[in-house]
């Protein structure tokens, strides 16, 4: 009997201390999908814990692949963060609701010219709010390059034959070759596709590999000289190998926005609002800037950065580096579709 | 009990296995040739199993075929010299050591994958080795050839198993009355243990040819990407170009093509025990 009593008061304080954990009673939910390893998992926790709604978080690894799973309809997603060109596509085929100024106070944190590089995909800035954003770019190992890099010319003139590391994605490889030669990358122009694709075939047999996440890992262990990679990957990498540089070459690029918008299956558009303006508010920004170490379009968190971090140009590109840059919106149906074909025959050349 | 009541008992039994065949078998199949035989506006076409027809999904149906084949081939010629040396072993160390052989088949094969990604990187432990002792390093990372150790790696013990297994039961009388009436090791290896290899050989033929034939993620990561299975055209299809419609035109074409290939395997298979897998 004295044994049972000890159980229970065992089972009662673990019972207790479990309630301890959850300040707030749960009040709501959302369904949140994000691209993968984009959040710190402690600003989720937080949310939940200020506002009582709790979060059902689902990641993918590429745009395309949310795109799929989210037009699948298996689960409603009530929030998406995705790239521009997607988000585009989104809100072309009516899946975001418009937002509701009026309930996102912090969101003017977020910089002037961040709105304005959002309108090619999201006239009006209507329907999102911008996450993080970044460039593409070259990351090299300068311990194995002794000439200054500032152009794509590197990937294409055949000097680093086999040492070279492509984005295994079709948009970023063919922007690359169409920014090269001097193209929009957002081009609807079938010869000047073909002409990257030229570009890109003679130039399969110089590439190593063609990578996404695993690109820097590569160039960080010194089994590849150069890779095109994301601004905050570069960051990152540099943080693994002090030899390696990150320049956005002077022809231009890709300048990307992910942003987040609320899809027209959400049912409590109040707490998804709550959780897009959460993500503005400058203290929690900070804490997902220092978690993932892309650019943040928060002013706010720009301006409470330390003199180093500001001057490091992966993380606070500079107004000129970005002056060619584009940011990608949708390609006509036609000109996807030739560009899936040609991106296969590369592939299996 | 009545013979009725018998019969009752018997399918209550095999409830949950028909729940699950229907549920995880043939209702996938009907989804996937619901989508294969559609477009994306649902209409009824043939275009996405023909597209199989096409230069890129006919090269990389040839490739797959080739490294499936090439695996299946290489697997064997390394098979049978290791079964003939375990059975000139006593049993306690046949066993141990088809333990150890079958030892890596509990990690995850992923994990085995990526291990061999560093090993054969430009900088990874092979060339390590190799440039240590004076010679040029070698570049195998992301060709044909790494993904070709990959698959062989990874499907040898399913070639060795069976082939072990029907080699084991052959009786030793049999081998000794032969070698009484003169064959050396040679003819006995060719009228006697080959031919009554052959069920294993079937079952490990199968077993090594057709996931081979399918696979995607094997070239994804020792090919670099730069290799393109049709297995991995598939699945391009549904995750990047949003295409299922095409994605399981060409599935079915690959399950036919395997199902043929399937076919010609069993029925060579005379006693029989190479199908029962199937």
């Amino acid at each position: 009997m004295k044994k049972l009593f000890f159980t229970f008061v065992i089972v009662s304080i673990m019972l207790a201390m479990t309630g301890c954990g959850k300040k707030r009673e749960i009040t709501g939910s959302l369904t949140v999908f994000n691209l993968g390893d984009y959040m710190d998992p402690d600003v989720l926790d937080k949310f939940t814990e200020e506002t009582g709604i709790e979060i059902k978080y689902e990641e993918a690894l590429t745009p395309e692949e949310m795109y799929t799973k989210y037009k699948a309809g298996a689960i409603d997603y009530d929030l998406l963060c995705c790239t521009d060109y997607m988000t585009q596509k989104l809100i072309q085929e009516g899946e975001y609701q418009e937002l509701d100024p009026s309930l996102l106070p912090n969101k003017t944190n977020i910089g002037e010219k961040y709105w304005i590089n959002s309108e090619i995909f999201d006239p009006g800035n209507k329907y999102t709010v911008p996450y993080f954003w970044g460039t593409l770019g070259i990351l090299y190992d300068t311990s194995r390059v002794k000439e200054p890099i500032d152009s794509w010319e590197v990937l294409f003139n055949g000097k680093y034959k086999g040492e070279i590391i492509m984005q295994n994605s079709m948009r970023d490889s063919y922007l690359i070759a169409l920014k090269y030669l001097g193209y929009s990358l957002n081009t609807n122009e079938e010869n000047e596709i073909r002409e990257a694709h030229e570009l890109l075939l003679k130039q399969k047999p110089d590439v190593q590999a063609y990578l996404v996440d695993e690109a820097r890992d590569e160039v960080v262990a010194g089994n590849a000289i150069m890779a095109v990679a994301y601004s905050g990957e570069a960051h990152l990498g540099k943080l693994y190998n002090e030899n390696l540089a990150y320049v956005v070459p002077k022809e231009g690029t890709n300048l990307w926005i992910d942003s987040w918008g609320i899809t027209k299956n959400c049912k409590d558009v109040e707490a998804a609002h709550k959780f897009i303006d959460f993500l503005c508010r400058e203290d929690v920004a900070k804490t997902n800037f220092e978690y993932i170490y892309y650019s943040t379009p928060n002013e706010a968190v720009i301006a409470s950065l330390t003199d180093a971090q500001r001057k490091d140009e992966t993380l606070v590109p500079p107004e000129n580096a970005t002056e060619n840059c584009e940011v990608c919106v949708q390609n006509t149906p036609e000109i996807t579709e030739l560009m899936n074909k040609l991106w296969k025959e590369l592939k299996s050349d | 009990m009545s013979r009725v009541e018998k019969v009752n008992k018997r399918s209550l039994f095999s409830t949950p296995y028909i729940l699950w065949i229907i549920g995880f078998t043939v209702l996938p199949l009907l989804v996937i040739f619901q989508y294969a035989l559609t477009d994306g506006n649902g209409k009824f076409t043939l275009t996405n199993v023909a597209a199989t027809f096409d230069m890129i999904h006919m090269k990389a149906m040839v490739y797959s075929l080739g490294i499936a084949l090439g695996c299946t081939v290489i697997c064997i010629l390394l098979s049978y010299p290791l079964v003939m040396a375990l059975r000139c072993l006593n049993l306690k160390k046949q066993k141990s050591t088809l333990f150890i052989f079958i030892l890596p088949m509990w990690m995850n094969f992923i994990l085995r994958i990526l291990a061999w990604q560093l090993i054969l990187s430009n900088n990874g432990i092979l060339n390590f080795v190799v440039t240590g002792l004076g010679f040029a390093p070698l570049k195998i990372a992301n060709t044909g050839t790494a993904l070709m150790i990959g698959v062989v790696y990874d499907y040898l013990p399913y070639m060795v198993l069976p082939i072990y297994n029907a080699i084991s039961e052959i009786d030793e009388d049999i081998i000794e009355a032969a070698r009484d009436l003169g064959a050396g090791s040679l003819t006995v290896f060719r009228k006697i243990i080959l031919p009554m290899s052959v069920p294993g050989l079937l079952s490990g033929i199968v077993m090594v040819f057709v996931p081979t034939m399918t696979s995607f993620v094997i070239s994804d990561i020792l090919g670099g990407g730069k290799i393109q299975l049709i297995g991995n055209i598939i699945e391009q299809e549904f995750t990047k170009a949003a295409n299922w419609n095409l994605g399981s035109g060409l599935s079915v074409s690959l399950m036919i093509f395997v199902l043929i290939s399937m076919a010609f395997t069993t029925k060579n298979d005379t006693e029989g025990k190479g199908a029962a897998i199937w």
